[in-house]
């Protein structure tokens, strides 16, 4: 892949030079800093050295301009490479509006890869040049760290709720993918690559590959198999249990103790597996726990599914149909029939086939 | 030896006398005068053998890992052996080693011979605090024996609580029994240096060890509680499943982050300011010249004990917490670099007309700033948020915490046991392997760690068993430069107990320094001072009338 003796890592995101320069300038300030500390000890250490042995230094001459010099101008330094620093992070930490949500849960010790028209893959990322992606993150079990060097970016996956973070391929080739948080005994094993290919290269990827319904689709069968429907109707006018979840995501939502919360991803995340820690106001306590009960990737569906109900246009990186990738024939045409292999397993997810005429992916 | 008619001579002791006059080695005899004993110097001796034993199973381990990593297979032992070893390196270097070495050995020695007192405020609270400190490490040893713990020595939950299969408990148990004799240490420290100043003694006229000594102690009282609570509830979560960090139990991992970085981020404040006092009074004693910028030296050990606290969500840049959280984080990390940096400039401006010598504590010690500069400096680096997202968790930050923990607190440590050897036993080691010691292991750090600058931001990630091939140079330049640093550090045990038996006598001041305990024989005498000392000068004042007297006729004597 690389030369054997490489001494810089590849540079193939859009923010990794951002990354780069910042390192570089502090590189440049640590070396003038090592050289003038180094430089003086060593000529004030033959300068000065002893040469009998009664002999003492001079007396010391204090200055306090010296200790204001050699404070103000360190403090100045850090000062200006605290707010350059700061301004690359939220550039890495906030993905741009056209940004394509895929997924990625990790477990010990694997990636589990989901794209946006459902394709799967496991320690391995095939995505578009050029496109900007949006990674959402979960944990099964441990603490990881989602890490590609070659993109300088790093997101702990943390169990329990969601992380997300995005980049912007520039170069195709084939990166590295690392857990970077310890998670037990094969962490190093935990890797794998992305495969970055030209736009066309991978449409015809995806064309190959097993493809899979989508997120939002995968969402709405089980939304109908575990039920959820019959509580969360959309039935404007008619006393339910549960509060329609249509225009919900994305929006405020005032809560039984007198609190407001935007429901985002962690939000529904919690309210599907800790059902009474945020209750909607108005409605009573009585949705049962889904905790142990469905997958990290199920819910990740689901949440994609309420999503998909939201507020016009709130799926930006929801993979609703609308980006450039899923609307290849080729994926949407396998969407239906080869659903779920992954999931064979998954009594849940059997179970939503059955009912799959009640699937109504929300294309606008 | 005729001990009973050397009592009756406590008099201006000379050079052929030392060996005959009573002091705290030679007043009693047998192993219970060992194990009983109150003396601070005494206790101070029994650290310095537990923890030279713990700092050897620790660099045994070391030197495991880096054997490890010769190769990018994982091929001396597996992934589970590989990550207990990891663990326990960290652990015992940590835990059992770097915070309690300076001040458990060098500071209970001095302490109470700097402040001009008989011994620390509480001896027996001192002896008892070796006692917890052993039965802690054995605890931990314990927990090796029986299979080890796989958790890293940061027991990141909820792996800690809920997924290793390994001895979490009893090696938690015995990091938090070791807490308490830290804590134990830290408060005989406080009220010594409160109470029990020698007449004259003000604080401004503390030597600047007393000083970092002082902040050190303020920062282990009040954060070693925070690791112990910490400690508990992992326990409890463990064994109890009580849902406190596993969000499966209704926990939040993210909680015991904070908790453990709020008392571990200050810990590696209790690791290098010790070091850094220590490198105050060898820049001072060898430069024969007063520390530039006495005040601001101290009032920075102060300033960054205080700060310390306020920093520890920079282990955190992308662990999940806020944004906005992270960038306040990162620009009060980079307040703290500010009295460190100013410490830097001050030792370097101390040297400035002063009377250089370049014996073996000295060597160590501007080994030391060098360092603790590329030390300081990456860690800013890393506090500088849009670089952390890249290097974190790799080997760049693995290189920079051994730059300060080794090349720092190491460093100083080796420097101060060269120093106060002497005092301590009366006895010369050789000059040339101990110059032979520090220029080893200068150079063999560098080579094992700067490697690891440019494989951390090459992307290695930290505590890999096996890693991508292209690697692999880097790592095996990083071996070879353990395998210097392992004989520079075996060569001070080698001439230390060499010097024991065929030493020469040093006299009570070899490097002709000022301060009070180098007012009272070597080795010192029980009660240190034959007569309270009074202070009428600050420290280090070498440009007197009486120090150049002194000078002069010892060195026209010997």
């Amino acid at each position: 892949m690389k030369s054997t003796f490489p001494l810089f890592p590849d540079s193939a995101s859009a923010l990794s030079h951002d990354v780069d320069a910042l390192y570089a300038a502090w590189v440049l300030v640590s070396l003038f800093f090592t050289v003038l500390i180094a430089g003086l000890i060593i000529f004030f250490m033959a300068r000065y050295r002893r040469r009998h042995p009664e002999e003492v230094g001079q007396k010391e001459r204090a200055a306090l301009w010296l200790e204001i010099l050699w404070s103000v101008i360190p403090l100045g330094i850090m000062l200006v490479m605290f707010a350059w620093g700061t301004r690359v992070f939220f550039q890495l930490y906030r993905p741009p509006a056209d940004a394509v949500e895929y997924t990625a849960i990790g477990k010990q010790w694997m990636w589990k890869v989901q794209h946006p028209d459902g394709q799967r893959e496991i320690n391995t990322l095939h995505m578009p040049l050029g496109q900007a992606i949006k990674l959402k993150l979960a944990s099964e079990d441990v603490i990881h760290s989602f890490y590609v060097p070659a993109f300088r970016v790093k997101q702990d996956v943390v169990p329990g709720r969601y992380t997300s973070l995005w980049f912007r391929a520039t170069k195709t080739g084939v990166y590295h993918l690392f857990c970077a948080e310890y998670c037990g005994t094969e962490h190093s094993r935990m890797i794998g690559s992305i495969i970055v290919m030209e736009p066309r290269d991978y449409e015809n990827w995806l064309a190959g590959g097993t493809g899979g319904k989508s997120m939002v689709a995968s969402g709405s069968d089980l939304f109908n198999s575990l039920a959820c429907v019959t509580c969360h109707r959309a039935s404007p006018g008619i006393t339910q249990r549960g509060p329609s979840l249509e225009g919900v995501f994305g929006s405020q939502v005032k809560l039984a103790d007198g609190r407001t919360v935007v429901a985002d991803d962690n939000y529904v995340r919690e309210s599907i597996l800790n059902p009474t820690a945020k209750v909607v106001a108005g409605y009573d306590p009585v949705m049962p726990t889904f905790q142990g009960q469905i997958t990290e990737e199920q819910l990740t569906q689901l949440i994609s599914y309420v999503r998909s109900l939201g507020p016009t246009g709130a799926a930006p990186a929801g993979g609703s149909g609308g980006t450039p990738t899923a609307g290849t024939p080729a994926a949407g045409g396998a969407s239906n029939t080869s659903s779920a292999q992954m999931d064979a397993n998954s009594p849940l997810n059997t179970a939503g086939q059955t009912t799959g005429s009640a699937q109504k992916p929300p294309q606008k | 030896m005729d001990i009973t008619s050397s009592r009756s001579i406590p008099d201006v002791p000379t050079r052929e006398t030392a060996f005959e006059r009573p002091n705290y080695l030679n007043a009693e005899y047998g192993w219970k005068s060992w194990l009983f004993t109150l003396d601070h110097k005494r206790i101070a001796i029994l650290y310095l053998f537990s923890v030279t034993a713990f700092f050897a199973l620790g660099g045994l381990f070391a030197g495991l890992i880096r054997l490890e990593l010769l190769t990018p297979e994982g091929d001396l032992f597996g992934p589970d052996t590989y990550n207990r070893v990891f663990t326990m390196h960290g652990i015992m270097m940590v835990f059992f080693f770097l915070i309690p070495a300076i001040p458990a050995v060098l500071g209970n020695f001095l302490i109470p011979l700097m402040v001009g007192a008989k011994d620390l405020a509480m001896p027996r609270l001192n002896l008892a605090s070796w006692y917890v400190f052993n039965i802690g490490g054995i605890f931990t040893l314990w927990s090796i024996v029986n299979g080890g713990v796989d958790t890293g020595w940061t027991f990141y939950t909820p792996f800690s609580t809920t997924y290793s299969n390994t001895y979490v408990v009893a090696t938690a148990l015995g990091i938090f029994i070791n807490g308490f004799s830290t804590i134990f240490t830290a408060l005989n420290f406080i009220v010594t240096i409160h109470r029990m100043r020698a007449p004259g003694l003000s604080w401004f006229r503390l030597p600047l060890f007393i000083w970092s000594m002082y902040a050190t102690s303020l920062v282990i009282m009040l954060g070693t509680p925070v690791i112990a609570i910490t400690i508990l509830l992992v326990a409890a979560e463990r064994l109890l499943h009580l849902g406190i960090f596993d969000p499966r139990l209704g926990g939040d991992p993210v909680l015991f982050e904070h908790m453990f970085w709020f008392y571990s981020h200050p810990a590696v404040y209790i690791m290098i300011l010790p070091a850094m006092g220590v490198i105050s009074e060898l820049v001072a004693a060898f430069s024969r010249k007063t520390i530039f910028g006495y005040r601001v030296v101290a009032f920075a050990s102060v300033a960054i004990a205080v700060l310390g606290f306020l920093v520890w969500g920079h282990h955190l840049f992308v662990a999940g917490q806020s944004a906005y959280a992270g960038t306040i984080f990162s620009v009060l990390s980079m307040l703290v670099a500010v009295p460190s940096a100013v410490k830097v400039f001050n030792w370097t401006a101390t040297l400035y007309e002063g009377s250089v010598s370049w014996q073996t504590p000295m060597l160590y010690a501007l080994g030391f700033i060098g360092l603790f500069t590329i030390g300081g400096l990456t860690g800013v680096m890393l506090a500088t948020l849009g670089i952390d997202v890249h290097v974190h968790d790799t080997y760049f930050i693995v290189a920079h915490f051994h730059y300060v923990m080794v090349g720092g607190t190491i460093m100083a440590y080796l420097g101060g046991l060269h120093y106060w050897w002497p005092k301590m036993t009366g006895r010369l080691y050789p000059t040339f392997p101990s110059k032979l010691s520090a220029l080893l292991v200068f150079v063999g750090f560098n080579l094992t760690f700067f490697p690891q600058f440019i494989l951390g931001y090459m992307g290695m990630p930290r505590r890999y068993w096996s890693y991508p091939p292209e690697f692999q140079v880097l790592n095996v330049l990083s071996t070879a430069g353990a395998t210097v640093l392992g004989v520079g550090y075996l060569l001070p045990i080698l001439y230390f107990a060499w010097s024991l038996k065929f030493g020469e006598k040093s006299g009570d001041n070899p490097w002709g320094a000022v301060g009070l305990e180098w007012d009272t024989p070597s080795p010192p005498p029980t009660e240190n001072f034959y007569v309270t000392p009074v202070v009428t000068h600050p420290p280090y004042t070498y440009n007197r009338e009486e120090v150049h007297n002194r000078l002069t006729q010892e060195a026209n004597f010997g």
